[in-house]
């Protein structure tokens, strides 16, 4: 587009728009951050303001850390969100494999019926779910929840991996096959790392609704010793509910490691998209 | 899934496919079937009686469930309806805002956006619940600042206003990924229309409304069904705000919301899992009825708009 037709009110006023959307995107994020570090009497006095010497507190930290099992759920998060990373990422990759490199009968059937589960959210089959789990005395483990959420991230992660899949040359693989490579080597050898940046964007794209998912922790593994952050967030906020120095405290120890990973990973999530991968 | 003609039978296309599919099989397939054919049962002296359509006759007869059901349905309607008219065209609009060129920082605005995006429900839930709270008078003395404290009403608090609220909570987590996907369709246009359109004297707003908005309607279609699927099983939120009994009154219970409260049970209700199944066979049934939609009207008429 020529200089020429870019005015400079037009853009004061798409930086004025953009400015006025990201306070109020940014606004309670940082207002509950903030607030977490002020006394109680700081919160309600003033809490639009930053914290200043005098108001400065760290009691709602100690609180949480006091109160709550909260290393203990962030660790089951954590076993969770990368052990389900891990099996999507994996079982996705080679779905996509075998259903972009080979010809076969049924192969498009077999594709479509991977994607159904791109639209029917696993959620509506909880009650199926829940016996399955009854059954194998699976209930109050991590390892439902890994099941459960490897289900869940597949469909998508196949979809968009065999998109990239069947950029990756020809030549390359039928060079390998030329020198003897078996199936197995090809893929794990040649086409893997090469399609690595899109793994990237599926790994962003599974974890952020596994991390954050409420539903399937209270239903399958509810138990002290399963919980996840999530869970126990929650719990831990309907407990507090008057404590309003443990809640903001809780709220910014739930927000902050995420929104760290985003910034690290944010141009990576966001390529990811643009790149149109999801179409 | 058998071998070509003349060759020998190919089993690594079996092993690659066979841990996806099987635990794809396993743990949603079958129990979203498992859970259709839950809904036909009922449970009658320990055990499950097939009663045909008995479960749905009395989700939308018999009125300990129905006035339940068509209120929660109501409600999810309209919190579809919000985000259609809310979210959609806000999204749109930062997109087109973020993707003139020679913007400076947008890759700041779109890093920023997104954020809420990222977060929790149940940190999104608790934060608005804390904000909007009028024992802490965050959003009272923000409306003081314009002039507006008289206008301050405990939102979440009244029957009338609650699930509106909600579905603008609702709506300001997820504005960044409409904003994303329009951006990314926005950019993708090819350089010459954009050339031609110039040369042909339209330009600004007129070249958004004229060229560039049916170029990306494809995605606005897109983003309008994962809204619908999205919308239609969202459950968190609510649950998190206001608790499975989605108060004030039900105000704002919706189906997800409902589902929970069949199927575990709240209160002196005991938890029926044949009805949960019923609930989730109408979830199933609204959402592929979205979906059909989607792919056998809009799809194929919009189709006709892409390269």
């Amino acid at each position: 587009m020529s200089t020429a037709t870019r005015s400079l009110p037009r853009t004061i006023g798409a930086h004025a728009v953009l400015l006025t959307y990201t306070v109020i995107a940014l606004f309670p994020v940082i207002i509950v951050i903030m607030n977490s570090f002020k006394s109680r009497a700081g919160i309600f006095g003033a809490p639009l303001t930053p914290p200043t010497p005098k108001t400065f507190d760290l009691i709602g930290y100690t609180t949480v850390i006091g109160q709550g099992d909260f290393i203990h759920y962030f660790q089951n998060s954590l076993v969770v969100t990368v052990a389900s990373l891990f099996f999507v990422l994996l079982f996705g990759a080679m779905a996509a494999f075998a259903l972009s490199e080979y010809r076969f009968r049924g192969n498009s059937l077999m594709g479509l019926y991977l994607a159904l589960g791109i639209m029917i959210p696993i959620r509506l089959g909880t009650v199926a779910i829940l016996q399955l789990m009854v059954a194998s005395g699976l209930v109050n483990t991590l390892t439902a929840l890994i099941l459960v959420y490897t289900a869940q991230g597949l469909p998508l992660a196949v979809f968009i991996l065999s998109e990239f899949m069947k950029q990756v040359s020809d030549d390359l693989k039928n060079a390998g096959r030329i020198d003897g490579l078996s199936e197995y080597t090809i893929f794990f050898r040649l086409v893997l790392p090469l399609v690595r940046p899109s793994m990237a964007t599926v790994a962003v794209f599974t974890m952020i609704p596994i991390w954050n998912d409420l539903w399937f922790p209270l239903i399958l593994a509810p138990s002290e010793e399963t919980k996840t952050v999530t869970l126990g967030a929650q719990l831990f906020l309907g407990q507090f509910v008057t404590n309003w120095n443990a809640i903001l405290a809780a709220l910014s120890l739930a927000i902050m490691p995420v929104l760290i990973l985003y910034v690290i990973f944010s141009r990576q999530l966001i390529r990811g998209i643009t790149s149109g991968a999801v179409k | 899934m058998a071998a070509a003609p003349k060759r020998p039978f190919r089993w690594h296309i079996v092993v690659f496919l066979a841990p996806a599919v099987l635990v794809y099989t396993a743990i949603m397939i079958l129990p979203l079937a498992g859970t259709l054919q839950l809904s036909l049962f009922r449970n009658i002296d320990q055990a499950q009686v097939f009663v045909g359509f008995e479960n749905f006759r009395r989700l939308f007869g018999d009125p300990n469930w129905s006035v339940n059901f068509w209120n929660a349905l109501r409600n999810n309607v309209w919190f579809f309806i919000i985000h259609m008219i809310v979210q959609n065209p806000i999204g749109v609009l930062l997109a087109a805002l973020l993707s003139s060129p020679r913007l400076r920082f947008s890759a700041f605005y779109r890093t920023a956006i997104f954020v809420p995006t990222i977060l929790s429900f149940v940190i999104v839930g608790f934060a608005w619940k804390l904000i909007l709270s009028p024992l802490w008078g965050v959003a009272p003395n923000l409306m003081d600042l314009v002039g507006l404290k008289s206008l301050f009403t405990p939102w979440l608090g009244k029957e009338e206003y609650a699930l509106t609220t909600l579905s603008l909570i609702s709506v300001w987590q997820f504005v960044g990924i409409p904003m994303m996907l329009i951006y990314a369709a926005l950019l993708s246009i090819p350089e010459e229309v954009i050339e031609a359109a110039e040369c042909d004297g339209i330009t600004g707003m007129s070249q958004f409304w004229k060229i560039k908005l049916p170029l990306i309607l494809p995605s606005i279609g897109i983003i309008s069904i994962l809204t619908f699927v999205g919308n239609f099983n969202a459950f968190d939120l609510i649950y998190t705000a206001q608790g499975a009994l989605a108060g004030p009154n039900y105000s704002t219970d919706i189906l997800g919301t409902f589902l929970y409260r069949a199927f575990f049970g709240f209160q002196l209700q005991v938890g029926d899992p044949n009805m949960g199944a019923a609930i989730a066979t109408m979830m199933f049934l609204i959402i592929l009825g979205g979906v059909c939609v989607y792919l056998f009207l809009v799809q194929t008429r919009l189709r006709r708009y892409q390269f």
